[in-house]
């Protein structure tokens, strides 16, 4: 293992995520105050509770959850799409460093710092609405596990692109209308019955599922089931990333 | 003491090389070339010859098509850790994390080279590259020639064993370069095997041990840069007339003197290496035509007229 250049790679991407906090940092945060102003306490006066969890409690997993695979993906995508665009993809070619460390390196750094927005976004809902985590440490669990999830998808984008839209494409097409779709901001039993079984094709419930479990002990789906996607589409993204190494994909001509 | 025979294992040993890209073209055809240890080895061609899909198939940047690189005898593609470890390189396009200082930029390398944090050595080699007043300057403020300073910085930071260098020197000031080839020059004294490109003939004349020159994929030759020189050297030899005049004697013609500045000089080109240069009967032939000579000169041709003559004889 080449530990240096993982740590070379990792501290070099936490850098640059500091010196641009205002911008990484802030505006997660701005938005998600918003959605509680709007959802929280406009709408949420509204409706009385979701499965005995005040609405504005109720909506804080989901919106974490948004906002988490939003910024792995965003995070690793421009992490190494950037040096391709620049050319200083090179030297990480050229150096002494396997598939493997490259991926740790990069897909570590994206997910740390989704985690750590999610963690800070935690502590802004704390201020709008009373918060209980019934299992703190399966929390941690699904938001490293999704985190990484994201930021493997997100890298695997960012090898794809050729260019700045494609980057975005996924992103705005698919990730967001999924997450919308997928029990943020609502409970599918909420659904008729023929959605219930439509959203069930949608990997974002059972993500939202089994990270709102970890809040309140209530979900969608079972438990078991949500672990076990969540770990199923890790396989699946590790499985992409290294089809595209074996391959040389885009990266070696 | 022990003395050392010249059977040392190749820093670089390329064979069969070839690269056909996606697009179907084919930048390298089945080369074959070694470099020695401790050796600076100039590389010339043409635009599009294949000098940067040569080095970036040594460096890891391109998947060769077929055939075998070896460096230090061991395989880039199945021993890579081994082989990019002990290479560095400086890429011909100007690159490097633009908004990041050069200090961060250069300890980035080393660490990416699986080397510790030394600040000391980095510290150095920004001296030596008179870039230590711009360690905290971001790369996206120094002007072209401080960034290819960076780039050779950042490839020195990992105390490589063998440099590639593609055009080093492309778009850079005399004095720059005179700089650069100080610093190349003192890494070969520490040991280091540089290969480098240039469209700058003077570089390689002045630089070089070896010269290899590669046009459309194939490297056409490779020699002694002392040897090539002298090989196909020509001479010219100018003799400077008292008194100017309007036509050469058809005799002198014939033996192959040209009348060049408005007839103020004869000169006769010919082949260092030949038997007989023939310069006595000429310069008696001279005399005999009652010219008066007021000075003579011989001049070397340089590896230019030599390099655009070797790539015309093969068009
Ligand atoms: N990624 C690529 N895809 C297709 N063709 C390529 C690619 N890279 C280089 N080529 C072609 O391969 C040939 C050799 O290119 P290369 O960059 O090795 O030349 P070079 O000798 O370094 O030229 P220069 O002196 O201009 O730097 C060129 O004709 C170039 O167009
Ligand atoms: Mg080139």
């Amino acid at each position: 293992m080449n530990l240096y250049a993982i740590k070379a790679i990792y501290t070099f991407e936490m850098a640059r995520w500091w010196r641009t906090a205002l911008q990484s940092v802030v505006s997660p945060v701005v938005s998600t105050s918003l959605y509680f102003v709007v959802f929280g306490a406009a709408i949420g006066s509204r409706i009385d509770s979701v499965e005995g969890v005040s609405y504005g409690a109720f909506i804080v997993p989901g919106l974490i959850m948004l906002s988490l695979l939003q910024q792995s993906i965003s995070n690793a995508s421009f992490g190494i799409y950037f040096p391709k665009f620049s050319g200083t993809i090179y030297e990480i070619l050229s150096a002494p460093i396997s598939h493997v460390e490259t991926v740790i390196a990069y897909v570590g750094a994206a997910a740390t710092k989704s985690v750590i927005l999610s963690l800070i976004m935690l502590a802004t809902a704390g201020f709008f609405v009373d918060l209980t985590i019934a299992h703190p440490v399966w929390m941690v669990v699904f938001l490293i596990l999704t985190a990484t999830t994201f930021s493997l998808i997100g890298f695997i984008i960012g090898i794809w692109a050729d260019g700045f839209e494609k980057l975005q494409l996924f992103p705005l097409l698919i990730v967001t209308p999924l997450a919308f779709l997928g029990g943020t901001f609502y409970s599918i039993t909420m659904l008729p019955p023929v959605w219930q079984t439509i959203s069930l094709f949608n990997p974002v419930v059972y993500l939202v599922s089994g990270f709102r479990w970890s809040f309140y002990g209530v979900a969608d789906v079972d438990i078991v089931v949500s672990l076990g996607m969540t770990l199923g589409f890790l396989a699946a993204a590790l499985t992409v990333v290294t089809w595209m190494f074996r391959t040389g994909y885009k990266l070696r001509t | 003491m022990n003395m050392h025979v010249e059977t040392a294992q190749p820093a670089v040993s390329i064979s069969n090389l070839s690269k056909t890209y996606d697009t179907g073209f084919e930048a390298l055809k089945s080369v074959n070339l070694d470099i020695r240890k401790g050796e600076i080895f100039a590389l010339l061609g043409p635009n599009g010859a294949g000098k940067t899909t040569l080095i970036g198939s040594v460096c890891g940047l391109v998947n060769p098509t077929s055939g075998t690189i070896l460096v230090n005898g061991h395989d880039v593609i199945e021993e890579f850790r081994k082989t990019r470890a002990v290479i560095g390189l400086v890429p011909q396009e100007l690159t490097g994390e633009r908004y990041e200082t050069v200090w961060d930029n250069v300890s980035f390398t080393r660490g990416l080279f699986g080397k510790p944090r030394n600040d000391a050595l980095v510290e150095k080699i920004l001296k030596d590259l008179s870039l230590w007043d711009k360690r905290k300057e971001r790369v996206i403020t120094l002007s072209g020639g401080m960034k290819r300073r960076v780039l050779i910085a950042k490839a020195m930071s990992h105390q490589p064993a063998i440099l590639f260098l593609d055009e080093p020197t492309a778009g850079v000031d005399v004095e720059l370069r005179r700089d650069m080839w100080r610093v190349v020059r003192d890494l070969k004294e520490s040991g280091v095997t540089i290969i480098l490109t240039t469209h700058y003939i003077e570089e390689a004349e002045e630089m070089a041990d070896r010269i290899g020159i590669i046009s459309n994929g194939e490297i056409i030759l490779v020699e002694e840069k002392n040897e090539l020189m002298a090989k196909l050297g020509k001479k010219d030899l100018t003799i400077e007339l008292q008194d100017p005049i309007a036509t050469l004697p058809e005799h002198l013609v014939s033996l192959g003197l040209r009348l060049e500045r408005e007839g103020t000089q004869l000169v006769h080109s010919y082949d260092t290496q030949a038997e007989r240069t023939g310069i006595a009967s000429l310069m008696a032939a001279v005399s005999a035509e009652g010219l008066r000579i007021r000075d003579l000169s011989t001049s070397q041709s340089s590896l230019e007229d030599i390099f655009i003559g070797l790539l015309r004889d093969r068009t």
